[in-house]
């Protein structure tokens, strides 16, 4: 079966003319397809976490869980071997150039969700020597996981440490296999799609669902969109923005949701 | 020509056959590799390149060596270096076997490495390395080989291969620098984002590259009638020195600028390397050793006694192989990961498996590296010129 079609039908969103015949995602009910969402049109997608919401009042547990279990990420207990797309760091770590020795407690603290950026200046697609990683018009960095030759050129290009390697099948570690998404073979590299799956449905990334408003998606391009309005209401920074890469995903302190 | 690879001594064959088993083990520990995934090496998805890509990048540089000699004999007409510049050949084309074998085992999809042709992605340093390593070797076995033929048979070599080897000199310089470039151009590696990097690889390249043909040309001239000149070792052996004294210069600018400017991304790795990082040192050892090396390589280099001498040569060239090995066969990808894009430090650590499917490959390496001087050698022994008949120049 097409699992790289069904991947690469999301492509049809933004650029009907890059792929020729693309089927779209045969693996989905076709119900559940509409041609196009409330996204079409859009150019730059990207995400606004609202860190103060997303600390006090998110259910932060349940966000790395639905997105890894929609979309069949093994769960592997080794840290060196593990795959996620989705997970928690504090400020120290994933903010670690902004380094400060007199950090307010707040911050200190505080949890951030750190995932692939997306970026408009994409490392990993540059270096990745088969268009595996390739970015889309919309500026969602995907994978055609079944071009990809395992290389790792993408790991070592990615400032982030946004993708994983499977190590080995990972299918063995997936506790319930979710048949609407594809699993993964060995060998090959993964990370975050910003759930193109679900634009293609019209509906928000799992992450954006589950995180009740605490994380914003949308259309960076356009003044009007919801992420838009929520960057001007405060002050948000991006992982390693001095290296070029573009990140598309904003971390935002003292938005509309907090006090600071 | 590959007949005379056939008959041999008992000592000729029991190195082969030596060499048989180590492939054969290592071709098991790949089976295995294979079937379960890179889950049996040490890397990791902090440290996603180890030991393979690191000898990958080692063996290019090897390759890259073959014009110490090609340049002097092709672009001087020095005709000390007549008689190894097909060793020289024969080396490159054995190293950059084993540099493409290195990345295959590395991957992770090995049944798809076409898709490298079948999707040319020239915004990928990955690309080009592949076209220029794959344009080096066919470079090297048609001058060897032909340049050989027309030995055998007491012609001068046709004038094409000349031609062939003037190519292949850019050419050698363009196989390390694109694979310099692999590694300079990604953000946030400071270890590796310099502009010296290709400087650096192409240096200690000609240091140890050469340092391996002279150790090679010793061990020839121990065991056959094919002497390489004093005159031509010495050459190549000065030519060992003043690379190594470049690689350890370059070396040093890396360390001022990082230390002088005080920025953390920068002093990290070699903190790492040198001192260790945040109670992780597995690595301090040898490259401490291989400063030691390098310094004591280059005393006995500088040195014109020592240098002839015919103990304290080969010493000063083993120290100087071993340093070159260890600061990039092993310090320069492992120490790029520290730390990881986090600032933790995650060390890496080959396996059992890892290291025997390297075992391997570099045993396919020498096997093929064997038969060529094999080839080589019984030639020269034979052939209408007699033993001391040096590789005619094509007629100008
Ligand atoms: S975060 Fe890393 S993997 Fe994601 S787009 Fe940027 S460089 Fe690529
Ligand atoms: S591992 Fe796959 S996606 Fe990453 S660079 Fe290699 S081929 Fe591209």
């Amino acid at each position: 079966m097409k699992r790289r079609e069904f991947i690469k039908g999301g492509l049809l969103l933004g650029a009907a003319g890059l792929g020729g015949a693309l089927s779209l995602g045969a693996l989905r009910p076709a119900a559940a397809l509409p041609p196009t969402g409330a996204a079409s049109g859009a150019r730059r997608w990207g995400l606004v976490i609202d860190l103060d919401k997303y600390n006090q009042s998110a259910d932060r547990e349940k966000i790395a869980a639905l997105c890894h279990r929609r979309h069949n990420v093994p769960d592997i207990p080794d840290t060196k071997t593990e795959i996620k797309w989705i997970w928690e760091d504090d400020f120290a770590h994933s903010f670690a150039e902004m380094e400060s020795p007199y950090l307010s407690d707040r911050i200190k603290e505080m949890r951030f969700p750190v995932l692939c950026n997306h970026c408009a200046e994409p490392a990993c697609v540059k270096v990745c020597p088969t268009q595996a990683t390739f970015q889309r018009p919309d500026g969602i960095v995907n994978m055609d996981y079944h071009r990809c030759i395992g290389c790792r050129f993408c790991m070592a290009g990615c400032p982030f440490g946004a993708r994983s390697f499977n190590f080995f099948d990972p299918r063995p570690y997936i506790a319930e296999i979710d048949p609407l998404y594809p699993t993964r073979t060995g060998g090959v590299v993964e990370k975050c799609t910003f759930c193109v799956e679900r634009l293609t449905a019209g509906l928000p990334p799992y992450c954006v669902e589950a995180a009740a408003g605490a994380i914003i998606f949308g259309d960076l391009s356009d003044p009007a969109s919801e992420a838009r309005r929520a960057l001007a209401s405060g002050f948000a920074i991006r992982r390693k923005a001095e290296l070029g890469t573009e990140p598309s995903v904003y971390y935002l302190l003292g938005g509309g949701g907090g006090d600071a | 020509m590959l007949e005379k690879a056939l008959s041999g001594s008992r000592r000729y064959y029991g190195w082969l056959a030596f060499l048989g088993i180590v492939i054969v083990v290592g071709v098991i520990a790949y089976c295995r590799q294979f079937s379960h995934g890179l889950g049996l090496t040490g890397m990791s998805r902090d440290v996603t390149w180890g030991l393979y890509i690191s000898q990958f990048t080692f063996l290019v540089g090897v390759a890259a060596s073959g014009v110490m000699v090609a340049i002097p004999y092709y672009l001087h007409n020095y005709k000390a270096f007549a008689k190894i510049v097909i060793l020289g050949e024969f080396l490159a084309v054995a190293a950059v076997l084993m540099a493409m074998l290195f990345i295959f085992v590395d991957l992770g999809q090995p049944v798809r490495v076409l898709n490298v042709l079948l999707h040319p992605t020239p915004h990928s340093v990955m690309f080009w390395d592949m076209c220029v390593l794959c344009g080096y070797l066919v470079l090297n076995i048609l001058i060897g080989w032909t340049a050989l033929g027309a030995e055998k048979k007491g012609f001068p070599p046709p004038r094409w291969t000349k031609t062939l080897a003037y190519i292949a000199i850019p050419w050698a310089v363009s196989i390390h620098t694109v694979t310099a470039f692999l590694y300079a151009g990604l953000p946030g590696r400071y270890y590796w984002l310099s502009a010296i990097m290709a400087a650096r690889f192409l240096s200690s390249a000609f240091a140890a590259g050469p340092a391996l043909l002279i150790l090679l040309c010793l061990i020839v001239r121990r065991y056959s009638s094919f002497k390489a000149s004093d005159e031509s070792i010495g050459a190549l052996a000065k030519i060992v020195c003043y690379a190594m004294i470049t690689n350890v210069f370059f070396f040093l600018l890396e360390v001022f600028t990082a230390f002088y400017s005080n920025i953390p991304g920068h002093k990290a790795a070699l903190l790492y390397l040198f001192f260790g990082l945040e109670g992780h040192a597995n690595l301090v050892p040898f490259m401490w050793l291989a400063a030691l090396l390098a310094f004591f390589g280059i005393l006995l280099l500088t040195v014109p006694k020592w240098r002839r001498g015919k103990k304290t040569l080969p010493a000063a060239l083993v120290a100087v192989f071993a340093a070159c090995w260890l600061d990039k066969g092993l310090g320069l990808i492992l120490g790029g990961f520290v730390p990881n894009s986090f600032e933790r430090v995650v060390e890496y650590i080959p396996t059992v498996n890892e290291i025997l499917v390297v075992m391997g490959v570099y045993g396919i390496g020498f096997f093929v590296l064997t038969i060529l001087y094999k080839v080589a050698v019984a030639i020269r022994e034979t052939g209408k010129g007699g033993p001391e008949a040096p590789t005619p120049l094509p007629e100008q």
